[in-house]
């Protein structure tokens, strides 16, 4: 009866139903107009090459790297919802995981772009994969990394498909499906990330990234942006639909922030403390970041306002009463994303080649292109989110059902 | 069952690449205006990685190579894949004692081995130290940019780097594709056309010997070496990684020639042998003078030898 083809054409025909409304066509001309910009910048540097970014053998890593590694972290950071949603069935969260997932679903697509942004031979992307390519498992952590996040990324389609597809046929979905996805997704949230940090992690030649607190790190900083953003999105979606997030959900997200940057601070005093107690060789790219070496001190203003971010909404996410206070709750999550945008983007990847690796300083400032290009895929993740959501949230509201075709006619 | 499955050894023999090229230069075929070369793209898109292929099939890459190279560089290119010599692992050495830091190395290098002129591209550095003053192990007093108008200079020494052609090589270990590999004679390649652009090797590499071409490389064409091996010194593409092969062109040839940075240095600071050879020169200094290896703390086991022979 409830075939799936007939389904897609219902879907289409309730499709007109949800896209309408001023702001949100001026929302996605507004995207569009980023990503348009995005993909001229990109057509300039594809053409003529990297050489139109600020990086060069010295830092051969920059912005596009940078940006990668904090949306692995808010990709890995469903992760939070999952376990209180489905482990301990705390039912408030439980009702908005979906949105988490599909934060997810957009971070690795963003991911992806940022890598294709990033390489020289985009073209011969390919090479990378298993069968056709020549993929260098297991020796490649890079290899590892396109597995895990290609595997997060179906899982995650998965879920929410499942999930909203039963929705909308009206149907309750399986725990017998979800749970052993839920199960194995947890784990895979955390391996996402853990294998991007051992992606910097496991090279010797980066005294900066060769350190083992830099994993754990990862995964205490990922819980703090990721989520923070998913405060600020449910917020949004609460406004702008008829979606009801308790904010009981929202409070005890920020309560779990709160604990992962209490971790993630101290993981970062430990650091702070060995490299300038020994105060040996390894200290310079940390002296470089946040007292300058030799006189290049570019990222030192913005390392000390992101651990000034960090700890203020540390503070405010900490105690109940600013976290169970809206306007010191998102002034809390705009704080930590930025204070983790920093700390995990430029402040990650530049000092694993400030001094390089034969001693010289190259201090790296992202151009116009680089920047319009992030620019771009930043507004294509939103876009990608925005169209997510505009189909998930009526299915999810329950305006849009599945009606079984009566006649013909009706849809003439 | 078993019948069947032996009939169906004639279709394996069409593997899925061969038939995705056939498909694509079929397609090729129809969209592009008949009489062009313009489908050595498609072959090149397709072409496979160089471990994979047999002879025949490098033959044929070659000859596409030198047509793409003729068309865009006006001159002929004599591609070479000559295979490693058995019992040979090469070894370098390098006489600190007496480096003068004259750099005639570095564009030695330059020339034979077609680096980019624009964007400037050395696999070879020469690193200025003050005397006295902290190295080896931290280079970060090291001087790159110096410009003196006579060297050597009172009170500095010099000590070149480049590819080190490490038997632990961590470029090797890290790059996604495995473009970047290791043959028998411990050289450690590339294949240019294998090589998608991360730069992983780059991040990789303890001795910074990887080069990227962040732009077209461009080289004038009077300047060409036109006597190339296609894991050395041919011209490389904008958007992949390159670095030193011992001159794997002329090192591999027969008669043998020595890398060019050896053969120029004017004082014989640079050594070069089989390490595998008793009486090879390059044995003697291990065997006899003081060497040391950089950053040996990595375990990465250069077969890159400094030494002081005075």
């Amino acid at each position: 009866m409830t075939h799936p083809l007939e389904a897609i054409k219902n879907l289409s025909t309730s499709f007109k139903l949800i896209t309408k409304g001023r702001w949100y066509y001026a929302w996605i001309a507004f995207l569009l107009f980023f990503i348009l910009i995005g993909v001229i910048s990109y057509m300039k540097q594809f053409s003529q090459g990297l050489i139109l970014t600020a990086m060069r053998d010295q830092v051969s890593w920059g912005l596009y790297i940078s940006n990668f590694t904090f949306l692995v972290g808010v990709a890995a950071a469903a992760v939070l919802l999952v376990i209180p949603a489905y482990l301990y069935h705390f039912k408030p969260i439980k009702e908005i995981v979906l949105f988490g997932e599909m934060l997810a679903i957009t971070a690795i697509v963003m991911c992806m772009l940022f890598i294709v942004a990033d390489i020289g031979r985009p073209e011969r992307a390919w090479h990378i994969m298993p069968v056709i390519g020549a993929m260098n498992f297991p020796s490649s952590l890079l290899a590892w990394d396109v597995l895990t996040l290609n595997g997060y990324l179906a899982i995650n389609i998965f879920v929410v498909f499942y999930v909203l597809y039963n929705l909308y046929m009206g149907k309750e979905y399986k725990m017998s499906v979800i749970w052993p996805i839920v199960i194995i997704s947890i784990p895979w949230a955390i391996s996402i990330h853990t294998v991007t940090a051992f992606l910097y992690n496991g090279l010797s030649s980066r005294q900066f990234w060769n350190a083992s607190i830099l994993a754990p790190r990862f995964i205490a900083s990922a819980l703090c942006s990721g989520p923070a953003l998913m405060i600020i999105i449910f917020q949004i979606v609460r406004k702008a639909s008829r979606v009801e997030i308790a904010d009981s959900a929202l409070f005890k997200i920020a309560e779990l922030i709160a604990y992962a940057m209490g971790i993630n601070l101290f993981l970062f005093g430990a650091e702070f403390f060995k490299e300038f107690y020994s105060r040996s060789i390894h200290l310079a790219p940390m002296q470089y970041l946040y007292f300058g070496l030799h006189g290049h001190s570019n990222l030192v203003i913005w390392m000390w306002l992101a651990l000034i971010f960090n700890i203020t909404a540390f503070i405010l996410f900490l105690r109940p009463k600013t976290r169970e206070n809206f306007f010191a709750l998102n002034l809390a999550c705009v704080l930590i994303i930025l204070g983790v945008y920093i700390e995990k983007g430029l402040g990650l990847i530049v000092p694993g080649f400030i001094p390089d690796v034969l001693g010289e300083i190259y201090e790296y400032n992202p151009t116009s292109i680089e920047k319009a290009v992030t620019v771009g895929i930043w507004a294509a993740g939103a876009l990608i989110f925005t169209l997510l959501l505009k189909i998930a949230l009526p299915i999810y509201t329950g305006e849009l059902r599945f009606k079984p075709p009566i006649s013909e006619d009706k849809y003439k | 069952m078993p019948k069947e499955i032996k009939n169906n050894i004639l279709q394996k023999s069409c593997n899925r690449r061969t038939f995705l090229k056939g498909a694509a230069l079929g397609l090729a075929s129809l969209a592009i205006p008949i009489g062009t070369s313009d489908a050595s793209i498609w072959e090149s898109f397709f072409q496979k990685h160089f471990r994979e292929m047999n002879e025949d099939e490098i033959r044929s890459v070659i000859e596409r190579l030198e047509k793409e190279y003729e068309k865009k560089y006006k001159t002929h290119f004599n591609i070479k894949a000559t295979e490693p010599l058995p019992g040979v692992l090469y070894g370098y050495g390098l006489d600190i004692s007496r480096c003068i830091g004259c750099r005639r190395c570095v564009y030695a290098c330059v020339k034979e081995n077609n680096q980019s002129r624009d964007p400037q591209i050395h696999w070879i550095t020469v690193l200025r130290f003050k005397k006295g003053e902290k190295w080896v192990s931290v280079l970060e007093e090291a001087e790159k940019y110096y410009y003196p108008d006579k060297v050597p200079e009172d009170g500095y020494f010099y000590m070149p780097v480049q590819c080190q052609q490490c038997e632990n090589s961590p470029c090797q270990r890290v790059c996604p594709t495995q473009a970047t590999f290791k043959q028998q004679d411990g050289i450690v390649v590339i294949d240019y056309n294998w090589c998608i652009g991360c730069r992983y090797c780059m991040a990789a590499c303890p001795y910074g010997a990887r080069h990227f071409n962040w732009g077209e490389p461009r080289i004038p064409k009077n300047e060409l070496n036109t006597e190339v091996h296609y894991l050395g010194n041919r011209p490389r593409y904008k958007g992949v990684v390159e670095k030193c092969t011992f001159c794997i062109q002329r090192v591999r040839g027969n008669p043998a020639r020595y890398p060019a940075c050896v053969e120029i240095c004017p004082v014989g600071a640079r050594k070069f042998g089989n390490l595998l050879d008793p009486k090879s020169e390059i044995r003697y200094c291990i065997e006899n003078k003081r060497v040391f290896r950089l950053k040996e703390d990595l375990n990465t086991s250069p077969k890159f030898y400094y030494f002081f022979a005075t």
